[in-house]
């Protein structure tokens, strides 16, 4: 790569022999800050995840409340702008509250999972032979078994439920985070700086926070927003069969299924829970290639 | 800005900084899942040897003599099986001694790759402000202002660098990043491992001659590992020449390059490239690649590949031997009584 900069110097704009030090994550925020895609992506994901936390306030309906009188109307009716399912509730108001419990079910396990299999993977990737053994042998079981399969197994096993959705997506991502982050982990530690940065006698607890981890959260991090669109889908999948949030409630994946006998009557409105679901993992998916472009500073921003 | 080197100087001048004695690392070799032999690369086998306050110690070898994990040795990146380490009159670990972290304060490294060596994901700043910070607990400020200092030190302008990443530099930059690095704890000897090989001619030339600059200045002393011996020959005072993970040949620069005793090093010598067309590169006497070092060769590992070895050679390994003031040198030939036919008569050298 022929690098212009490498051949005469660039003249920075702010050349001040004061100017702050800058840190790198400060550097990945400048250049989130100028990648528009990425700036609008979230602005779409901050609305759907406002809509969640404030929905006694957008909802125009009762989502429970329902009537045999206005039975699976069309979208555009007066009062019902996006119709209403087969039991009569307003669909608006029942996607609203619905991503309550649908973010609720993508994003917890994730962060749940990035917490504990990071840790475990960073541990398996600086520990000696054995450790690494036996961390990464364990994740070996869980990756024997379909992710899916294995969230309705333990869902069946310990039941329905919020909580119980939220622990078996848990079990599932944490396997995948844990591989990532180990391997991640194992490259960077051979390299010179950081053995550069064991030379200048710094503490292991700092070689880890400033040598180690900034070079491995980044591609964790992508990593893990990718997994929340999935989250969602399996969470749904989860509702759909039973397993997940049970009904009256509002959530994505319930309100799917129980519209999936109306697909011939009004294919639209059955669709709606659907077109929720994509838009909200295709946001997160596009967050994550975002933030991965922002965090490879080596690419021109 | 710099503390005067005497104010640390606790051996005094004729103490040598370092003294490294029978250093020895054998590495497993990797053999498949199921085999159980507990074959060893003999890495750095028995290495002895000393730095003086203020010189320069050029270590040569071909690849894989062990030159590098010596040097990893003496920080004790890589733990030693044997041996001992003393720094200024201090043994490393031994009771009394000074701790492995208080030597890493006194000793640093510069790496061959000068990209690699670099956290990517740090500016020049926070890359030379790290070791102050962590290891010194330097607040945060100072430790940037004094970046900013060793920046100019090493020759680059702090206000366009210092808010820079390591893959906006060039080779050389990066490579004065890694001295201002280095340089940053205020150590007293500096470990150049291949510091310069990586780097085109030109630039190579400017960071020795800030390297010298910066052991005047500073009153530093180096330890210079390089395969290139013109090199060596241009900024040591003392050569140590290394085979297998052994010494071979030790002494003063003009000694070792103008009257080279071990076979190795005459045929090391002769295939250096000559700028003198009356003196032609003659074609080494070495040939073909160093023995595997998980089983090296019996007494001498250079027999070999060496023209003069005899049955001796294979039997007895041979001492590292004072034959002129400190110019020493582990070879039969050398040592009268070894039984080897041509024992004290001194081999040719070059001259």
């Amino acid at each position: 790569m022929a690098d212009v900069s490498t051949l005469q110097p660039i003249i920075l704009p702010d050349t001040s022999a004061g100017a702050e030090p800058r840190s790198y994550w400060s550097t990945v925020g400048e250049r989130l800050a100028h990648d528009r895609i990425t700036l609008a992506v979230g602005a779409v994901l901050l609305c759907v995840i406002l809509l969640a936390i404030f929905a006694p306030w957008a909802a125009t309906h009762d989502p429970l409340q329902g009537s045999v009188m206005r039975r699976l109307k069309p979208i555009g009716t007066p009062g019902f702008f996006l119709g209403t399912d087969e039991t009569g509730r307003d669909i608006w108001s029942r996607l609203v509250y619905g991503g309550r419990l649908s973010l609720i079910c993508g994003v917890t396990p994730v962060a749940l999972a990035t917490l504990i299999g990071g840790t475990l993977g960073l541990v398996a990737g600086i520990g000696g032979r054995v450790v690494n053994m036996a961390i990464m042998r364990v994740v070996d079981v869980f990756y024997a078994f379909p992710s899916v399969l294995l969230a309705i197994a333990i869902c069946g096993v310990i039941g329905a439920g919020i909580g119980n959705t939220i622990l078996s997506l848990m079990v599932v991502f944490t396997p995948p985070i844990v591989r990532v982050t180990e391997s991640l982990t194992a490259q960077v530690k051979n390299r010179d700086f950081v053995e550069a940065a064991r030379a200048s006698a710094a503490p292991l607890h700092a070689i880890i926070s400033h040598q180690i981890l900034p070079n491995v959260l980044g591609g964790m991090l992508v990593y893990a927003t990718s997994l929340v669109g999935i989250g969602i889908i399996l969470s749904a999948g989860l509702s759909f069969l039973g397993l997940g949030v049970t009904p009256p409630n509002p959530e994505w994946g319930l309100m799917l299924n129980a519209l999936r006998q109306a697909i011939f009557v009004n294919p639209i409105v059955a669709a709606l829970p659907g077109v929720a679901i994509v838009i909200t993992s295709l946001c997160f998916n596009l967050l994550s290639d975002g933030l991965r472009s922002a965090m490879d500073i080596k690419l021109p921003s | 800005m710099n503390v005067p080197p005497s104010s640390d100087d606790r051996g005094g001048a004729a103490q040598p900084l370092l003294i490294v004695r029978d250093l020895k690392k054998h590495f497993p070799a990797k053999g498949s899942f199921w085999s159980l032999s507990r074959d060893t690369v003999q890495a750095v086998d028995g290495v002895s040897f000393s730095v003086a306050k203020g010189q320069t110690v050029g270590v040569v070898g071909e690849s894989g003599c062990g030159k590098s994990t010596t040097a990893r040795l003496l920080l004790h990146l890589i733990e030693p099986d044997a041996g001992e380490v003393i720094f200024d009159g201090e043994g490393v670990g031994a009771p009394g001694g000074i701790g492995v972290r208080e030597l890493r304060l006194q000793m640093q490294m510069v790496f061959q790759d000068s990209y690699s060596s670099l956290n990517p994901r740090a500016t020049i700043a926070d890359i030379i402000a790290f070791g102050p910070r962590t290891a010194k607990k330097v607040p945060s400020k100072q430790a940037h202002d004094r970046a900013g200092g060793l920046l100019e030190q090493v020759g680059l302008q702090p206000s366009l660098f210092a808010r820079r990443y390591p893959h906006e530099l060039s080779g050389g930059q990066r490579q004065r990043i890694n001295i201002a690095r280095a340089l940053a704890l205020e150590p007293r000897l500096l470990i150049l491992d291949e510091a310069v090989s990586a780097l085109d001619k030109s630039v190579e030339a400017q960071i020795l001659n800030l390297l010298a600059d910066l052991r005047r200045d500073l009153g530093l002393t180096y330890l210079f590992i390089s395969h290139d011996l013109n090199v060596v020959r241009h900024v040591s005072d003392r050569v140590v020449v290394m085979y297998l993970g052994r010494i071979v040949e030790a002494g003063d620069v003009g000694g070792i390059f103008r009257r080279p005793s071990h076979p190795y090093t005459q045929a090391l010598l002769r295939a250096m490239p000559s700028m003198d067309p009356d003196r032609r590169t003659e074609a080494s006497l070495l040939t073909g690649d160093p023995p595997n070092p998980i089983n090296p060769p019996s007494g001498c590992r250079f027999r070999t590949r060496c023209a003069f070895a005899e049955e001796v050679c294979a039997r007895v390994p041979p001492a590292l031997q004072d034959i002129a003031g400190g110019h020493q040198v582990a070879c039969h030939m050398m040592v009268p009584g070894s039984g080897h036919s041509r024992a004290g008569t001194i081999c040719a050298g070059h001259d």
